[in-house]
């Protein structure tokens, strides 16, 4: 997989492949509705592969991604309603907070480990969104609107979804770069030995905190984007639409479902969870009544019972399984299982 | 850097919770020599090689490593002062080819990529891997695995490395092997410290013994001196 210095052919072109086909499918579609679809996926997808980084290569599984998604809301939010600062500039400094806070919950959080560190997680995300609920200087429950009189690229805010399309996918395409990046360095590298034997590591010269402050520091950073980017296309948040459990939950299996620790994985997992969820709520009618957590605990079931190391596993192997799959039966193979 | 001595321990003491597993154990570590580390179940052995590497905070005494003050020190910190280790039940990163593995050890002193990457080739060599490079680590036999953390521990150039029962459960050609290799550690200019239960494997190489009964040191010496020691002998068949 990474194991050549230079970047593999066949895969680059595979992946610029994809990217055209990403590029050019909006242009084939005029139902707004449709398109709004796609934008959802590429979202998700977003989230799915920055949670990774800390979840996935790392193995560090938070389930409270939330509040970095939340935080990098609220913050281009307040700086663009109090300050007229631009969005664009926003989002950096969402990420940037993001990160601040990674570090100072990371530290004490760090010191917990599987489970316990996942449970952790979710109490820090439940407390941020009952303070943002109860705080009168972030409107709390009633949410903040972004002005309306404004439109147009210096302010990120567009009539058409056409833009917002375009924007999460550069979005997604520079998160899936960083994950890449630091898969092929030595910081991937060692979050993986850290996720299999963090003693090992340790003993190795490999600094556990450090290593898992930067895995949470950039995947804080990268989900914050993704939340400053929902502000701008929804131009309304609230503590209950950007600090929810369930965005957590969401963020979290849309890597798991796609296979924890590869570069993709997430991808595949958001394609697949936001086309059954789009689904389900035609087929149900439900407006977010409690189907979508009923989706997500069978998805969680199922992934847990017959691929840990989810559909991107599955898929190889079942690729290993058959005569002349093409793959090469002595390499290992990466996928990763979901091991909090 | 002069020191007489690579490693120096002093007094050291440990008790977990009043249970006191290493007490009083004094003894130096000269450059590139092999020392092994025996005595019967419970003796304290491993407490000691937690303590030198740094997963251990000892509750008495002194370790010094190349003059400075090691006593209490993180493990990754033992690491970069060229102190590696080996586990008793192997912790390989399972996920990871063998060679990937390798290249965890070898980036503690190049971060660079393809640099760890001839280094950790040239490890697996060392030991007799290379033919298992591209293998997933868990699909190893457990001689192989053994041999990976040796490889492993290697690739972070330590002065001292500390091999847990690496000759436990091999056969005797197998053992035969773990023996030039620690003796081929020794060429390298490498001290090593070897916990064993598998005599004939360490009697034959070692240049010292220390023997550990009760968390005590009660020998320290050469094979042949340690082998003819009341001590050691009623430690092992009992009074």
């Amino acid at each position: 997989m990474s194991n050549g210095p230079l970047v593999n052919p066949r895969k680059a072109m595979g992946a610029l492949a994809l990217l055209a086909g990403a590029a050019v499918l909006p242009l084939l579609i005029s139902d707004p509705a449709r398109l709004n679809f796609l934008v959802l996926i590429l979202m998700a997808a977003q989230m799915g592969v920055a949670w990774n980084i800390v979840g996935g290569y790392a193995g560090q599984v938070s389930l409270g991604h939330a509040v970095f998604f939340g935080i990098g809301a609220y913050t281009s939010t307040m700086l663009g309603l109090s300050l007229g600062l631009s969005p664009w500039l926003g989002w950096l400094a969402g990420g940037a907070v993001a990160v601040l806070f990674a570090l100072a919950v990371g530290w004490p959080c760090f010191r917990l480990k599987g489970h316990y560190f996942a449970m952790a997680t979710i109490a820090v995300a439940e407390i941020v969104q009952i303070l943002v609920t109860n705080s009168d200087f972030l409107e709390g429950a009633v949410g903040l609107s972004l002005p309306l009189d404004r439109s147009g690229p210096a302010a990120m805010v567009f009539l058409s979804k056409l833009p917002y399309y375009y924007i999460i996918l550069g979005l997604l395409v520079v998160t899936v770069l960083v994950a890449w990046a630091i898969e092929r360095s030595h910081i991937g590298y060692y979050f993986r030995a850290i996720k299999d034997e963090p003693e090992a590591a340790r003993a190795l010269g490999v600094s556990l905190t450090r290593y898992k402050l930067i895995a949470l520091s950039v995947s804080a950073f990268l989900t914050a984007m993704g939340g400053s980017f929902y502000a701008q296309k929804e131009m309304f948040i609230d503590p209950g639409s950007v600090l929810a459990t369930s965005i957590s939950i969401k963020i979290a299996l849309v890597a798991i479902l796609g296979g924890v620790g590869t570069l993709l994985g997430p991808v595949l997992g958001a394609v697949i969870l936001i086309t059954i969820e789009e689904y389900s709520r035609t087929l149900f009618g439900s407006t977010g009544s409690g189907t979508d957590m009923i989706i997500y605990a069978a998805m969680i079931i199922l992934v847990a019972v017959f691929s840990p190391s989810g559909v991107l596993g599955l898929l190889s192997d079942l690729r290993r399984h058959l005569p002349g799959g093409g793959a090469k039966p002595k390499k290992a193979t990466k996928s990763a299982e979901i091991r909090p | 850097m002069n020191a007489p001595h690579l490693l120096a321990v002093d007094g050291l003491g440990k008790s977990f919770d009043g249970l006191v597993a290493n007490r009083d154990i004094s003894f130096v570590i000269h450059a590139a020599e092999i020392v092994g580390l025996i005595g019967p179940n419970g003796a304290g052995k491993t407490t000691l090689f937690n303590c030198l590497a740094g997963f251990h905070t000892p509750t008495t005494g002194r370790i010094t490593f190349e003059g400075h003050d090691i006593t209490g020190s993180t493990p990754e910190a033992a690491a970069a002062l060229g102190i590696a280790r080996t586990f008793q039940i192997v912790r390989i990163f399972h996920s990871m080819t063998a060679l990937e593995n390798v290249m965890v050890g070898a980036m503690l002193r190049n971060k660079r990529v393809p640099e760890a990457r001839r280094k950790a080739e040239a490890e697996l060599a060392f030991v007799g891997l290379t033919h298992r490079a591209d293998t997933q680590a868990s699909d190893l036999t457990v001689s192989e695995q053994k041999r990976l953390e040796v490889a492993r521990a290697l690739a972070t150039e330590p002065k001292l490395i500390l091999l847990d029962e690496v000759m436990a459960g091999l056969n005797p050609t197998e053992v035969r092997e773990a023996s030039q290799l620690v003796h081929r550690i020794h060429q390298r200019g490498i001290a090593s410290i070897i916990v064993e239960h598998v005599m004939e494997g360490i009697m034959p190489i070692a240049h010292r013994m220390l023997v550990l009964d009760y968390g005590a040191k009660i020998a320290d010496g050469t094979p042949a001196e340690i082998a003819e020691n009341p001590a050691v002998i009623a430690a092992y068949l009992g009074e």
